[in-house]
């Protein structure tokens, strides 16, 4: 399972990528694509959209399942990697490299794991 | 093989029409630009076509069909053959009443055959489907809370257990879904709905016998709880064909149902439609039913309800649908449908307790008309899934159960065999099961790859959903 | 008692046995005593194969068939090949369920494939579904697709079938959405006035074309104004007229709906009929129902499967764009093969034969003493103003066994005509209008 040191989990298994104190990058982590499975498709929200967190700010769908995706963190969605609209299989290939939004003025955020913290996670699941 | 746009060769056709005997009308500046390309073929072309497509088709009539919560059960021929009588096909549907009593009449003797089963007061054949009959009822729901100016319940309960349409269809009527878990029996969990109803209940859907085939013993509790909290009870008439003659939705304290004419009452299901989703209720919501109603006794007329909820589609529903239907309902009668539905239960229970030796029964005691057998332990002791029983089951000729539904059960496959199949099918089917049982233990790989002799193999899904191919492409 | 159990009582017996139940009421246990019905349903016991053959005979006789037929309004009187009946009375199209399972379902599939390409053709938009329950349900889905968080506002053309714009307010009424209705002018959507309605939250405009009274709208320019807005714009088209006039996508439509019961489907008393709906690519994921896609089995050959399924309730639940899962297959089937059977050259020849049937009986109407009542171009339906009451004219015309036109409000007569009538036909209704009108 690949775990990049220098990314922050969720327990509902999404990665962040913190550009700053108030910015971050979200995406899904190996373990999450895995579970999921063969991705056709992301519905994303729009930039400027609030996010909240705990709640769903996006899903992606397999070929018999749709599942949602939660934010981590409150703040507002700068952008979107609109490139995934196109190649929903990135997150599978490349899920570190697959951030799914940008999020900005981030005012909330959940408990985060570091990298060693989220292994010792899913090694309890 | 071909589509039939690669057999087409400009020039070849069918000559159908004669020219225009009149002057030909000029569309000028309103004629289209684009070439219309639509195949060029000659009968013969288009007959061999068909046929090669419907030998790639399996239906009720190629073999067991045992898709639960679909109810395949045998479509008779008679019912083609009165639905295309002329003096049906042949009517227009704005035509002066006096000149289509007998469509009328066919109307009035469906709503009162398909009330006295159902134990409802008024029907309304408008809805095409199932699906449009759940939208039609919780738009009565609707209108009666609205004509109480009740406008704060803005929610309907739908257990976990039900079909996804119920959820969706809630949403179309306008509602937010609260979803309920059911008991460690699959049937409604009591205190869990009692936690859920208050002010804001709309109403709860339901279906009963419920989707893992058994009958929900405290419905009359449950319809009592949602009542005293002023919402209404839905019915959804998908798994009726347990119950004609035995009891009634009406009798278990539900004020709406549909039905699906194309399941309990025999009319084929044309690969996915045409349906039919008669919508019924109780008297004190009649007044909201959408188009109009037949009334009278012969001559009959054509009625407006008060408060109706007006149009949920053109004319009045699949009518040619519901002629079929009444013609099987009125040559089983009383006593027909209800040897029909004690058949469909005895032939579930007897594939059920036969198959249980092998197969996991993770609600093993009397069910109705289906049943849902669980491959979780395959899934996890020898990585065969529901899927790949399903798929092999293909090779033996026999259509597989649904797959994966209901949600509450892992790796579930929902069975119904219904009672137009014979204890010799019957017997030959589980013997298909168990040898696919015993093979998935001896070589699970021939299992997993299953069909082995179909058309085509397993087909690529996420091909398909990722670079959606939706149409012929003339220009590769 | 009419029966399709195979089993006899003698087997029944035995199976109860087999799986230790002494009697048929055993199975019943979980169904309380209260509520079980002591003694029998209220209605008629069995009958045979040929009795239920003439009670149904008996209904249909008293129903009247019109042999000569004038009437439109959203039920087309139309020719249906002989091949049409032939093919989709197949047994195995007949009967199946739908193609959940591909492997045993490819043809099945594969005509499905091929309506979503006919559909395209014809509208010449990107993807088509594999069908809705009819056309009122598919103008009424067309317009919620629209819908975003925005946009809310529907504003739909006075010049609509009446049905069609029911059928939107019921569903609009579901959705809690409000619909503005586009007043018409001269018989046809009032373009000033639509100009005026638009605003930032309009979703969309819906007309049709051509509208109820068989007049061509200025699609172009209602396509320009919406546009304009940012809003969408859908179109209710008639299939037959679509084999001459300007696709949708000619004049930028967002999403083609329309009835298709022309396309082989009987008038029926009003159904089974057939809802097409197609859109652009960028609409693509919010069309509602099935969609058949093409792909590769295991081997690499090519196969169908019913595809984008993440969008559909069964998977999606309270979060899904639209509730359908049962369609109209079998009538998309008979529109398939009733358009393989036409060709291009006989989908043309349809079209003008009823346009230039409708011109001449418009002409023949005059010559009797009508009046057509809007002077814009129309292709096979149009309005009269006769100069005697509707009521006594349609009476008379009926004892010759001829539907005429539907009666509108006053004195007013909406007329259609099609391949299927005739000029001699027409010269004997037009006789008995100037009859009954010279009185």
């Amino acid at each position: 399972m690949n775990i990049p040191k220098e990314l922050k989990y969720a327990k509902s298994h999404e990665w962040l990528f913190f550009e700053d104190e108030t910015t971050a990058r979200i995406g899904l982590t190996d373990y999450a694509q895995k579970e999921l499975g063969d991705l056709v498709f992301v519905n994303l929200p729009e930039e400027g959209d609030e996010v909240t967190a705990g709640e769903s700010f996006a899903d992606v769908e397999s070929v018999k399942a749709v599942s949602d995706v939660y934010s981590p963190v409150s703040g507002t969605v700068a952008a979107i990697h609109e490139e995934l609209l196109d190649s929903p299989e990135s997150i599978n290939e490349q899920p570190y490299d697959a951030w799914l939004v940008r999020v900005e003025n981030i005012t909330d955020q959940e408990d985060l794991m570091d990298a060693a913290e989220y292994e010792a996670y899913l090694e309890e699941l | 093989m071909k589509l039939i746009f690669e057999r087409s060769v400009k020039g070849r056709g069918c000559s159908v029409l004669p020219e225009c005997e009149v002057p030909v009308w000029d569309f000028g500046e309103y004629g289209r630009k684009k070439e219309l390309r639509l195949p060029e073929v000659s009968e013969n072309d288009i007959s061999r076509h068909y046929t090669e497509l419907a030998k790639r088709t399996h239906g009720v009539n190629d073999g067991f069909y045992p898709l639960g919560s679909c109810t395949m059960k045998y479509n008779p021929k008679i019912n083609e053959r009165t639905a295309a009588n002329d003096g049906f096909t042949g009517v227009h549907p704005l035509q002066p009443e006096h000149t289509v009593q007998g469509c009328l009449e066919v109307l009035k003797t469906a709503e009162q055959v398909f009330c006295e089963i159902t134990g409802m007061d008024r029907m309304t054949f408008q809805p095409a489907a199932g699906a449009h009959g759940e939208f039609t009822g919780l738009l009565l729901i609707k209108a009666y809370h609205d004509s109480r100016n009740d406008g704060k319940r803005t929610k309907i309960i739908v257990p976990d257990s039900a079909h996804g349409t119920n959820p969706a269809s809630a949403v179309m009527a306008g509602y937010t879904v609260v979803n309920i878990p059911s008991d460690p029996d699959g049937c409604v969990d009591l205190q869990k709905l009692r936690e859920a109803v208050g002010e804001d209940t709309a109403g709860l859907m339901l279906t009963n016998p419920n989707t893992v085939g058994l009958f929900d013993k405290n419905i009359l509790e449950i319809t009592r709880i949602v009542h005293d909290a002023g919402g209404l009870v839905y019915y959804d008439g998908a798994n009726l064909n347990a119950i004609m003659g035995v009891t009634r939705p009406g009798d278990m304290g539900f004020d709406v149902i549909h039905l699906n004419l194309h399941k309990t009452f025999s009319t084929p299901h044309g690969g996915g439609g045409p349906g039919s989703g008669p919508v019924g209720c109780k008297d004190f919501l009649a007044r909201f039913l959408p188009s109009v109603q037949v009334e009278g006794d012969g001559p009959y007329t054509f009625v407006r309800q008060p408060d109706s909820i007006g149009m949920v589609k053109a004319f009045y529903g699949n009518f040619l649908v519901v002629v079929k239907a009444l013609t099987y309902a009125l040559m089983l009668g009383k006593d027909g449908l209800w040897e029909a539905s004690r058949n469909a239960v005895l032939n579930a229970n007897y594939l059920m307790e036969k198959l249980a030796d092998k197969y996991k029964m993770p609600y093993r005691r009397t069910c109705m008309h289906e049943f849902v057998m669980s491959l979780e332990q395959e899934h996890e002791q020898i990585d065969v899934s529901a899927m790949d029983i399903a798929k092999a089951l293909l090779d033996y000729g026999i259509h597989p159960p649904t797959m994966y539904f209901p949600l509450i059960v892992a790796e579930a496959l929902m069975v119904e065999p219904t009672e137009t199949e014979s204890k010799e099918n019957l017997d030959e089917i589980i013997r298909a099961f168990e040898e696919i049982y015993e093979q998935a233990r001896t070589n699970p790989e021939a299992v997993k790859t299953a069909p082995h002799v179909t058309p085509v193999g397993r087909l690529d899904e996420v091909q398909a959903a990722r670079k959606p191919h939706l149409k012929y492409s003339y220009d590769e | 008692m009419g029966r399709y159990v195979t089993n006899t009582r003698e087997e029944q017996q035995e199976m109860l046995r087999a799986i230790g139940y002494e009697s048929f009421d055993d199975l019943y246990r979980d169904v309380p005593e209260q509520m079980q019905i002591h003694g029998e349903l209220k209605i008629p016991c069995g009958v045979s194969e040929l009795e239920v053959q003439r009670r149904m005979e008996a209904m249909a006789a008293k129903n009247k068939v019109f042999p000569h037929i004038f009437r439109g309004a959203g039920a087309y009187h139309h020719y249906i090949p002989a091949i049409v009946d032939s093919v989709t009375g197949k047994e195995d199209f007949v009967t199946a369920y739908t193609p959940y399972q591909a492997e045993i379902s490819q043809g099945n599939l594969q005509s499905i494939f091929e309506y979503q390409t006919m559909i395209c053709e014809l509208t010449g938009m990107d993807a088509s579904n594999a069908s809705v329950y009819d056309g009122a349900t598919a103008a009424a889905e067309g317009v919620l697709m629209c819908l975003d968080r925005k946009r809310t506002g529907i504003l739909v053309s006075a010049a609509v079938n009446p049905q069609v714009l029911k059928t939107i307010r019921t569903y609009c009424y579901g959705r809690n959405v409000a619909v503005q209705v586009i007043p018409e002018k001269e018989g046809a959507t009032d373009t000033q006035a639509l100009r005026e309605m638009l605003d930032e939250q309009t979703a969309c405009v819906y007309i049709q074309q051509p509208n109820y009274y068989g007049i061509l709208e200025d699609v172009e320019e209602i396509g320009r104004l919406a546009h304009e807005r940012k809003a969408k714009y859908v179109v209710g088209c008639n299939p037959i007229s679509l084999a001459v006039l300007k696709t949708p996508r000619e004049y930028q439509a967002d999403v083609a709906v329309g009835e298709g019961q022309p396309l082989g489907m009987p008038m029926g008393f009003g159904g089974p009929y057939l809802g097409f709906m197609a859109a652009k690519q960028d609409m693509l994921r919010r069309l509602p129902g099935r969609i058949v896609g093409q792909t590769v089995d295991s081997q690499g050959k090519r196969g169908f499967v019913l595809t984008l399924q993440a969008r559909e309730q069964h998977i999606r639940r309270e979060k899904a764009g639209s509730n359908i899962c049962s369609n109209e297959a079998l009538c998309a089937m008979k529109a398939s093969v009733y358009m393989a059977a036409m060709g291009p050259e006989g989908m043309r020849r349809a079209a003008i034969n009823s346009a230039s049937m409708a011109h001449y009986l418009a002409e023949k109407l005059q010559e009797a003493g009508c009046v057509v009542k809007y002077s814009r171009p129309f292709f096979h339906e149009f309005v009269t103003e006769c100069p005697v009451d509707t009521g006594m004219l349609l009476t008379r015309l009926e004892e010759e066994g001829i539907l005429g036109g539907l009666p509108l409000s006053g004195r007013e007569l909406l007329w259609c005509a099609t391949e299927l009538n005739t000029k001699e036909e027409i010269d004997h209704l037009a006789g008995i209008v100037k009859e009954v009108c010279g009185r």
